[in-house]
């Protein structure tokens, strides 16, 4: 009894901080619409400067001050990055705005590393509440004790904000229709601002606060967002009693995790979201998107068109040169140019899913991964010989995609994307904390490709067989009827139905192509490195994809390939450098704000400037009803 | 008062608005009249810059206001009504006002929640009431209400009458000539010729984006070849 009651109170006491984060994340969402990736990249600024702040400011009052210094200090850089980084990007296609956080994501991480070293810092003790007091027998932290007070001062303070005052109304009118509050004459720039600040500060406090539990680390900022983004799905995105409640039920879950069921904490989080997404697509206390309101807005999109001569022909000439790559380069360049081959496929599967479907996907790498390990495991334990594996690989990924799928498209715009990531955490926790069969964090080693195919140039040739290969299947499908109909699905849905397209199986028939494609990509993978590890699954695999299909350019044909092909590249370049992320990130961004319809969007349109290509619509006569 | 000079606005690739010009007088109720698809909300939207011309200007009070953001079109005293009524549904009667209260500007009526719970008194019944509980009437009421909390010197009006009871109607139109004889200049869009006679000093019809004609009523009633022309379905 005194156990449970301990383990409740320290549950609670995490749902502290998880609340702040989630709710912060939450605030954004509802008003600017903005997926913020770098959501946790700011808890984890939070908590470091937080300890900055406590190595000056001495005693019980430099303590607490520092918390909230460090809050206030989180919501300024937030508001700042929301200045610089987000507002030129506002009119970009929807859900663009979430790679320049993703830019956000490593330049901070960088900018850590650079500021406080790579060192995990030992949080300072509250002071005063550094030791325990004994609740029937069982030790609780004094700390823990403290934030379970704190908490609801903070819950209470948000919802007398959100509820009784005119920026609490303005931002709820916001939420719903930001257009209109406008009108009324509201300047939606220093509310979007303003709500950075605010949803940044909490986010830095959550991360402040939880110092003297948990320290300061450079990883902390994927962990937490991968548990926000349940907290937030579960509750409801823009629903703040739902992100308490869900931060309550998420954390008290995990401490019971760890204690009854070591084996499967991550698995459980994951498992109670997918559960409460299928009985309530929109979580706990959320309310029903409204069609369109997630939906590609703006210009309506060109209709696509092949390639024309000299692009097909400047293709196939740079296919050819590549092709004789083994005859020319290094070793180094050939095995570059597998790992680039590779990602591409990975890349053009999720862009087809993304352009061709409007399906935005967070968790692709469950695919590619779980291609990965099909390979891996099936050699591991069965001997499978290298070309069996490549089949398993698409094949087991494409029934994963069929059943994920099954689930996942029951939801749609954010909360599809969320389940996405939901699944693929959970193939990842599996993969992770199953470790007697699957390896966990040491992966699955030493799995060579066949004895004919283990020479670099060979493998190259294997890997550009089945990446082109697959492109251009790619390239086929959207082409075909079945693209014309995917398309058709994704710009008028309540039309495409009338017209007797069954949209569901389309879509669920697309979920299942790009997963299938994304595994043969892990597939080949595990046989270009030789060794799988969970990180193949992760969510910031699945981030990777997501960023390179933008940044390519979801509007066109090739952005899923092209982006694969300049961020691997890109990034193979970088790392050489010690603060290569900061680059990367930087360039990103860079890339966002300079070319927002992506490099091959920003490429077409320099073209048609400069008078190369003829503009598509250059005899635009067909009228559309004005209303 | 507004000076709607050649306005071209388009729709992606689409043109809607072909050279639109007319202008509303201090103190004048215009009705923008013509068929569904003429044109008529475009211009509204695009006087309110929510879609924002590619030609032309329009200059409000002896500003060029093309090219604002519509938050600073809504300070300069320009209202807007959206014909879809836009109540944020989630938010109660008294906030939706909320949203609208911008403060007091010189040669404006000062409106208040209590003047405009005098003009729509149904309102003041349902004021804790969210907006989605209110009826199609008291919604189309809230929506006039909430934009005259920003003290507009001009409101834009797009079809007041559409979709609401004849009784409500009728209600609406005399909330209209109330705001003019406050002395507020309003600029409606309508296709319902019968309450436009009953508000409005003049009209201004519109087809395939521009102006077919400009006068007053009684012109119009002088030449019901015209009416048959752009008004009769």
């Amino acid at each position: 009894m005194g156990l449970i009651l301990a383990q409740l109170l320290t549950g609670l006491a995490n749902a502290g901080a998880l609340f702040m984060v989630a709710s912060g994340l939450s605030l954004i969402f509802g008003v600017t619409r903005i997926v913020n990736f770098a959501h946790g990249s700011f808890y984890m600024l939070g908590a470091y400067v937080g300890y900055s702040f406590m190595q000056v400011l001495p005693g019980a009052v430099g303590f607490w001050g520092a918390i909230l210094l460090a809050g206030l200090a989180v919501g300024l850089i937030g508001a700042l990055v929301e200045i610089l980084v987000l507002r030129p990007v506002y009119s970009a296609p929807e859900l663009f705005q979430l790679v320049a956080t993703f830019g956000v994501i490593l330049v901070v991480q960088d900018l850590a590393l650079m500021i406080w070293g790579p060192t995990d810092l030992l949080g300072p003790r509250a002071p005063g509440l550094g030791s325990i007091v004994r609740i029937m027998g069982e030790p609780v932290p004094q700390y823990d004790l403290a934030l379970i007070a704190i908490t609801p001062f903070v819950a209470l303070g948000l919802w007398y904000l959100i509820t009784r005052t005119r920026v609490g109304v303005l931002v709820r009118a916001a939420t719903q229709d930001r257009e209109m509050v406008g009108a009324l004459g509201v300047n939606q720039r220093w509310l979007f601002t303003g709500t950075f600040f605010l949803g940044c500060a909490l986010a830095g406090l959550g991360g402040a606060l939880q110092l003297p539990k948990g320290g300061a680390d450079l990883l902390m900022d994927f962990t937490i967002l991968a548990q926000v983004f349940v907290v937030v799905v579960i509750g409801g995105m823009g629903s703040l009693p739902g992100a308490l409640l869900a931060s309550i039920l998420i954390s008290v879950l995990n401490v019971f995790g760890v204690t009854f069921l070591p084996q499967s904490t991550l698995v459980l989080m994951y498992l109670v979201m997918v559960a409460v997404l299928m009985w309530r697509p929109f979580g706990l206390l959320g309310r029903e998107e409204v069609a369109g309101e997630l939906g590609q807005v703006g210009e309506p999109e060109e209709p696509i068109a092949p390639a024309g001569r000299a692009v097909q022909a400047l293709t196939a000439l740079g296919l050819a040169a590549l092709a004789s790559l083994p005859l020319w380069g290094g070793n180094f360049a050939i095995v570059l140019a597998t790992d680039i081959l590779i990602f591409c496929l990975f890349a053009a599967s999720l862009h087809f899913l993304l352009g061709q479907g409007g399906l935005v996907s967070f968790g692709h790498a469950a695919f590619f991964g779980g291609g990965a390990y099909v390979a891996a495991l099936s050699v591991k334990y069965a001997d499978t010989p290298m070309e069996l594996a490549l089949l398993l690989a698409p094949l087991g990924a494409g029934i994963a995609a069929i059943a994920i799928g099954y689930v996942a498209l029951r939801a749609t715009g954010v909360y599809f994307a969320m389940l996405t990531l939901a699944f693929g955490q959970l193939l990842w926790s599996l993969v992770f904390q199953w470790g007697e069969v699957t390896g966990g964090d040491d992966g699955i080693v030493g799995v060579w490709p066949a004895s004919w195919a283990s020479g670099n140039g060979v493998f190259f040739y294997l890997a550009f067989t089945f990446s082109v290969g697959g492109i251009l299947l790619l390239r086929h499908a959207a082409h075909a009827p079945f693209g014309y109909a995917l398309r058709a699905a994704r710009d008028a849905h309540a039309r495409a139905e009338a017209t007797g397209l069954a949209t569901h199986r389309l879509q669920w028939a697309a979920f299942a192509f790009a997963g299938m494609l994304a595994g043969l990509a892990g597939g080949l993978f595990v046989f270009s490195k030789g060794s799988v590890f969970p990180n193949e699954l992760e969510i910031a695999r699945s981030f990777d994809a997501l960023i390179v299909v933008f940044l390519g350019g979801v509007k066109t044909l090739s952005g899923g390939w092209v982006g694969g092909a300049v961020f691997k590249g890109l990034e193979d370049t970088l790392t050489r450098f010690e603060y290569w992320r900061l680059a990367l990130g930087l360039t990103i961004i860079a890339v966002v704000i300079l070319a927002p319809e992506g490099i091959v969007g920003g490429l077409r349109k320099l073209a048609r400037r400069l008078g190369l290509v003829r503009a598509a619509d250059a005899p635009a006569r067909q009228k559309e009803p004005a209303e | 008062m507004l000076d709607v000079s050649e306005l071209d606005t388009f729709y992606g690739k689409a043109q809607v608005l072909h050279g639109m010009s007319f202008a509303v007088g201090q103190g004048e109720v215009v009705a923008l009249l013509g068929r569904n698809g003429a044109g008529k909300t475009t211009t509204l939207k695009s006087i309110m810059q929510l879609v924002p011309p590619r030609g032309g200007r329009v200059t409000f009070g002896g500003r060029d206001i093309t090219g604002w953001p519509p938050h600073r079109v809504a300070q300069a005293g320009l209202g807007y009504v959206p014909e879809e009524r836009r109540i944020f549904t989630q938010l109660s009667v008294v906030e939706n006002l909320e949203v609208g209260r911008q403060p007091p500007r010189d040669g404006a009526v000062a409106w208040t929640e209590g003047s405009l719970f005098e003009l729509f008194p149904n309102l003041a019944e349902r004021r804790r009431n969210a907006g989605k509980a209110l009826s199609g009437g008291e919604q189309q009421m809230l929506t006039i209400a909430r934009t005259l909390m920003g003290n507009p010197a001009l409101v834009l009006l797009d079809e007041p009458s559409e979709g609401i009871a004849p009784v409500i109607v009728e209600q609406m139109a005399h909330a209209i000539l109330r705001l003019k004889a406050e002395g507020l200049t309003v600029l409606l869009s309508e296709q319902n010729l019968h309450f436009a006679r009953a508000v409005a000093d003049r009209a201004v019809i519109v087809e395939h984006g521009e102006v077919k004609f400009d006068g007053t009523l009684a012109d119009l009633e002088a030449h019901p070849e015209i009416r048959d022309a752009y008004l009769s379905v």
